[in-house]
This record gives structure tokens, sequence and C-alpha cells, in this order.
């Protein structure tokens, strides 16, 4: 493999406490040397790439996505998938298990990390926490953390039964895995002739929509919450995925008042928008959970800033285009989200709402990758992976859909204008993304 | 609602809601939202006057072109009013409904729209079960698409035959509508409001005319929230106060098909909410009654008062026939300034 130097960038780099001008010399895939401008003492023969006026960070981690594969490669692939998160920043993602089948096995496992799937940037299988997400039969975690598994989840899905959560929290914690809940109890939100389609309230009233309830929410992250307490000897550790509301919210700030591995994220079409940009019945707005009120959208802004918000994750959720051309009702929930999340970041809550740089990239990188235990990611020094991103933090640009790298354009996002726009990303020493000149 | 939320950070910017595209085709009619006052105005002079209209001289405004109507929910009124309407015009009208058809075989609203497009209609009907059906298939084929009731949301030529059945017993003779016009007149809209489009049509049109709405029914049909809908719109949990303060009395059928799962007991809603020829004499005995159909005898009604002095319920019906030739004669005459060509 060819070494690879990022020369006159300013490095950002949270974790290591780095905020200066430096080169770096990639090697082997991993971080070989870091120096001062024109100082790296191993640089000869590798090729150079001219980051200056750039800024160089931790390649980004999203710990939340859907890869689409196996079984719905209609919608995304690996390959496609990975392509997108390149394009977005990002050298590392977590894709959850909802797949067909539903990854639950050490095969599938590996099949999803294997190189003939064309990952560009590092694939982290979620494995699902129980037999085909059904809820009800736990599955071998410690063969499926063996296989690669990062975390466990039946996201889409909840672990309702109490009895069965609780073995989840407690098996997990003993094969050192996360447990990663999608909070809504379905049986405030589907019944056997409908399911909610939108955030309660006003709106959907207005629109003769039916809503799903904070409460639906809340309620589960309360619960699982209850169910760490009892089983705080284990340490066990649940992370709340897309958490959207202020009373989930709260419940996750007391838990951590009282010493409790409870961790959460919060996407940017959460922390950005509200139930109001549904608009009328645009299905690119439809996703579970859903866009909130403005009250919760604030609650988790403030949480993004006052630092009880984990990381940011995209729930990445891929589908065919014409699978949104529906009545809205029909509509598969979800959005895409890799090649957005940064620039919306930049945009909103450091250029708007002032967070400071090195927050947001730690919110992006070191942070998630923390939480899941990824060793050597999230960070750059000496003999960590050689994940990079390389950006223009001042240079505009606006997101179209239809050029997008990811298979699929079900985004509210398409149009929009945004900083920091993606020079290079490297995964572990390799270029897996380079901006058209 | 967020009971437990942080407080807001109202200083905050965030970004804006987009402007909505819709309707496409200035012949369509989606919701009343859409409608200006003047183009109300419009609507009900031109209902007027093609109802007064020589029959054979009107066959000839829109003869021979054609209008499909689309129906994937059954209907008696709004689909007949609206096939007479379209045939009156000298229209030539075809029906398409879900139950025998390419629907059944999993084709979607969008290919259907497409496809009826193709083979040359040149406005579309829909009646749909699923909410914001008529915006996608505006969205789809950019024809006129008229919404003859999408899901739980609207259907806004019954809001407009409504208005001129309100408007021929209170305002007689009233030629163009204001927001004062129904000033001092509260229109009381009682039963399965959660399920029901044609009360969220009426509870977002009339108060812009200067009505009150006052809704009424108990907690599992009627949610409080209804109130936020829009302005001039009160929740009133006690059926005789919702009474006692209404000049129009419009009664709602609980929507079996739609409660899903909902436990009601029937004795105890009747009790509480039925229109009795006791309670209307007591009450409103000068109200007129409405009912957008269809009624169900001895539930929300009795026969006596469906059948009695007050009741307008028929005159409705006629009514739709007038309103809806003119949405359909607006909808394939309409102009980009939203006049009439």
């Amino acid at each position: 493999m060819t070494a690879l130097v990022i020369r006159g960038g300013h490095l950002i780099d949270p974790a290591a406490g780095v905020d200066a001008l430096k080169d770096i010399l990639l090697k082997d895939g991993r971080v070989a040397e870091i120096a001062g401008p024109g100082k790296l003492k191993g640089a000869n023969g590798a090729e150079v790439l001219d980051a200056n006026g750039l800024t160089v960070a931790p390649g980004l981690v999203d710990m939340h996505v859907h890869l689409r594969e196996p079984g719905q490669g209609y919608k995304e692939t690996i390959a496609s998938g990975t392509a997108a998160a390149a394009a977005g920043g990002f050298t590392a993602v977590a894709a959850m298990p909802n797949t067909t089948p539903v990854n639950d096995s050490p095969e599938t496992t590996r099949w999803m990390q294997s190189p003939e799937r064309g990952a560009v940037v590092r694939v982290f299988p979620i494995a699902a926490a129980t037999r085909g997400s059904k809820g009800e039969t736990i599955n071998d975690y410690a063969a499926l953390k063996a296989a690669g598994a990062i975390a466990v989840s039946d996201d889409g899905l909840p672990i309702l039964k109490d009895n069965v959560m609780r073995e989840v929290l407690a098996a997990a914690a003993r094969a050192g895995l996360t447990v990663i809940q999608h909070a809504e109890d379905t049986r405030l939100t589907r019944t056997a002739n409908w399911s909610a389609s939108m955030n309660a309230g006003p709106t959907a009233f207005t629109l003769g929509l039916r809503g799903m309830s904070n409460e639906a929410e809340s309620a589960i992250v309360e619960r699982d919450i209850r169910l760490v307490t009892e089983l705080r000897e284990s340490r066990a550790h649940l992370h709340v995925a897309h958490i959207s509301t202020a009373a989930a919210l709260n419940a996750v700030r007391q838990a951590r008042r009282s010493g409790l591995r409870v961790t959460c994220e919060v996407t940017p079409h959460h922390f950005l928008l509200t139930d109001e940009h549904v608009g009328l019945y645009n299905t690119n707005a439809k996703m579970c959970p859903p866009l909130r009120s403005a009250a919760d959208r604030d609650a988790l802004i403030a949480a993004l800033l006052d630092g009880v918000v984990d990381a940011i994750a995209t729930d990445h959720a891929p589908h065919a285009v014409h699978e949104k051309e529906v009545e809205f009702e029909r509509a598969p929930n979800g959005v895409i989200g890799l090649e957005t999340a940064f620039g919306l970041a930049l945009r909103w809550l450091h250029a708007e709402w002032k967070l400071p740089l090195g927050r947001v990239l730690s919110l992006m990188s070191a942070q998630p990758a923390a939480l899941l235990g990824m060793k050597g990611r999230g960070t750059l020094t000496v003999g960590s992976f050689a994940d990079v991103v390389v950006f223009d933090p001042k240079a505009e640009w606006t997101y179209d859909a239809h050029k997008g790298k990811s298979k699929a354009r079900n985004t509210p996002f398409d149009g929009w204008t945004m900083p920091g726009k993606i020079r290079w990303t490297i995964s572990e020493g390799r270029i897996a993304y380079s901006a058209p000149e | 609602m967020s009971p437990t939320a942080a407080p807001t950070r109202r200083t905050l910017h965030t970004p804006p809601v987009a402007a909505s595209p819709f309707p496409y085709n200035p012949g369509s009619l989606l919701s009343v939202q859409h409608l200006s006052l003047d183009a109300i105005s419009r609507i009900l002079a031109r209902a007027t006057a093609l109802e007064n209209q020589d029959p054979l001289e009107r066959t000839r405004i829109l003869a021979k072109r054609r209008v499909a109507l689309l129906f994937y929910e059954s209907s008696t009124r709004t689909r007949t009013s609206f096939e007479l309407a379209a045939k009156s015009l000298g229209a030539d009208t075809a029906l398409v409904s879900s139950l025998s058809s390419s629907i059944e075989k999993g084709e979607s609203l969008k290919d259907t729209g497409l496809t009826l497009r193709a083979l040359g209609a040149e406005a579309i009907i829909l009646r749909h079960n699923s909410s914001g059906a008529a915006w996608l298939l505006e969205e789809a084929t950019r024809l006129p698409v008229l919404n003859a009731g999408d899901g739980m949301h609207a259907h806004p030529t019954q809001a407009l035959l409504d208005l001129r059945t309100i408007l021929a017993h209170l305002r007689p003779g009233t030629v163009a509508v204001t927001a004062e016009t129904l000033a001092g007149v509260t229109v009381s809209i009682t039963g399965d409001i959660v399920h029901s489009r044609v009360a969220r049509s009426n509870m977002l049109l009339l108060p812009r005319l200067g009505a009150r709405v006052v809704l009424c029914g108990p907690p599992a049909l009627l949610p409080e929230l209804a109130a936020q809908a829009g302005p001039g719109i009160t929740v009133e949990r006690d059926f005789e106060a919702a009474l006692s303060q209404s000049q129009v009395v419009m009664m709602l059928r609980i929507q079996a098909e739609r409660l899903a799962g909902l436990q009601l007991d029937l004795e105890e809603y009747k009790a509480g909410y039925q229109l009795t020829g006791q309670r209307l004499a007591a009450l409103a005995p000068k109200a007129i009654v409405l009912h957008p159909g269809p009624i169900i005898r001895g539930l929300e009604i009795t026969a006596g008062v469906a059948d009695g002095p007050q009741s307008a319920i028929l005159e409705q019906v006629t009514n739709g026939v007038a309103i809806r030739m003119a949405v359909v004669e607006r909808a394939l005459t309409a102009t980009e300034q939203g006049g009439r060509a």
C-alpha cells in the first residue's frame, strides 16, 4: 500500500486536543507520523495531498445506518451506501440488522464485512438483539461479537417485553456489547388496521393523519432505564437511538446523573425539522420516530449544546423512489442522510447555534467511536487507523440528491445549501472519496 | 404535546418551512384553504347560474370533455352528484372504482392517474381512503384534481355545499362572501370529529366568513387539540350547551370503518349526543339541521328530526349538484390567474 501525506492542512482532533497546522503521514492503513508543516521525517516517496486552506479531522463515524444488504439491494447496497458515507466524510458506519434476512447470525455478520461487498469505508454490523428481531429469543452475543458485531439492536422494532429486554441488557453486558433501542411503544402507535404516520399534535389533526405520541417514545426509554438501574452491577450499556422528545431526553439526563451507562444519539432531521415540515404529505419527511413539535426540536438542540447527547447519527434509511411515491400513510419510514449530515451540522449547529467546531467533530467521530468501542478510530494519533476527512470549512455547496452516491434520494434536504465541502475521505489509508476537480 | 419539554429557545433561528407548491394546476380543488374568498364567491355564483341555465345550453359548456371519477371508497351522494354535474355540463365521464379495476391487482395511485391521463382524462375527481391522496395524484398527473374526500382529511365540495345551504337559510340573496358574511352565526358540529373530513373542511372554511364553529363530542371522538386547527374553533363537551348556541346544527355519523379498535358505548353516546326532537325544540328551535350523510337513523339523529321541518339534509344533496357543476367547470376552464377563461 502506498503512503499518503496530507500536507498543509489544519488538523482538528478534539480527542487528542490538537488544533493546529500539521502534516500527516499515513502508511499501511495507519497514522505513521504527525508533524508541523514541512517537518515530516518519513514522507519520502509518498503521494501528497495538498490540504492548504483545508481542515483535516478524524474520519466521521455514523453509528446508525441502514445499508439494506443482504436482501434489499434495490434500495441500497453496501457498496453504494458506503460510497455515500465516504462522500459525506464518514469512514466508519454501523449498519442496522433489519435486512432480509435479519442479521441475527455470525454468517450474515461476516457476509456483510466480506471484501466482496465492495465497501469503501469500514462497516461495523450491528446484530439483531433477538432472533429475527421478533423480541422473543435472545441471540448468541459472544458468537456475534466474535464475527464482528459491534452492538445489538432490533432497530425499527422495540423490544417490548420487560423480561426479554432485561435479559438482552444482561447478556449484552456479559458480552461487552451495547444495546441500542428503537424506543417506540408500538402498542400505542400501530394496530392491525393502521399505523400512526407522524407526530401527534395539531398538524397531524389538521392533516387527518394518526399521530405518534411523545409518550410512545419516552415510556420505553423510562422502562429501559429502570431495567438498567436494576442491572447496575452488570454495567449494562443502553443506547437510545434517534431520540426525539424532550421527555425522553430528560429521562436520559437523569439516568446519567445517577451514574448509569445510558447514552443517546440525535439525527440531523430531528434537530433541524419539525412536524410542520411534513407540509402537504411530503413522504420524504416521514420517518420513525417522526419529526416532532418545535418544543421538542428545541430541546434536542439544547441537549446537543449542553452535552447530554453523545452522538449525531443519520439513521440513513434508503428507499426506492417508487416506494416513497405513494399515499403518505403507506410510505415506508426513513430518509437518507449520509451525504448531508456533516454540512448540516456545520451550517446549523456550528455556524448558527455556535457549537464549537471541535464539539461538532467530536459528536460525529470521537464520541460515537468511543461509545461503540471502535479502537483506534475517532482520533488521529500515531498508530491509530488512517481514517481521515479533509474538508473546506467555508466553501458552500448545494446538495442535489439526484447526483448523490446513494442509490436512494429520499431526503428532505434536497437543494439545501451548506458549508463544509468534503475534499477527501480516507479510509484506512485508501482514498475512499475525492471531490471532483 | 410535550408537557415536559425544556423551556423553548424562541431566539434560535431554525430552518423555515418551505412554501407549498400546491396546487400545481389552477383548476384543482384540493382543500378549502386553497380558495380565496373571491374564488369561493365565484364558485357560489356559478353554481347558481348553472343551476338556472337551460339544460341543453348547459351541455355545451364542457361538451365531450373527459372527466374521470376515481373512487377508492364507496359513495352514493358524492359520486352521483359529481357524475350528474359533469354530465349536465356535457362532459363524458368514466368511473373507475377500486373494486373493479387494476387497483385490485396492485396498481399504484400514481400509475392509475397516469393511465387515466393517457386515456384522455382532462380532470380527475378522486375519492380515497388515505389522507393526502389528492395531493399525490395532482403532483403525479398535474391534471386538475377535485378532491372528493381524502381519508380523514378534507372534503372541500361538501364544505362548499354546506356553505351554500347555510347562506340560503341565514343570508339569502348573498352575492359575494366576505370575512363578515357569517358574523354572529354559530355552527355546531357534533359527533365523530376526529375521523371526519367533513368536519375538518367546515371548521377551516366557515370561520373565514365570520362564523364560530363549536365542535362537540366525547374525548374519544374529539381531541382537545382540534380547537387549535384554526381560528374561530372551540370545543364543547356538553351537547345541549352546544345546541343552545347554534343557528346551524351539523350532525356527523360515527365512522365505524375508521374506529379501529376504539371501544364506544353506543347507548351512552346516544344519551349524550343524539339529536332528538325534544332537544332540538328545547334548545335550538330555529336552527337548521345539516348532515353530510349517510345518516344512521336512530343513532346520531332521530328519524323525526331527519324528516322534520328544520332538516335541510336533502337540500344539501341538491346543492351538491350545483356546487359540483361549478367546480367541474372551474377545473376545465381555470387559467393561471385563477379566474375563468
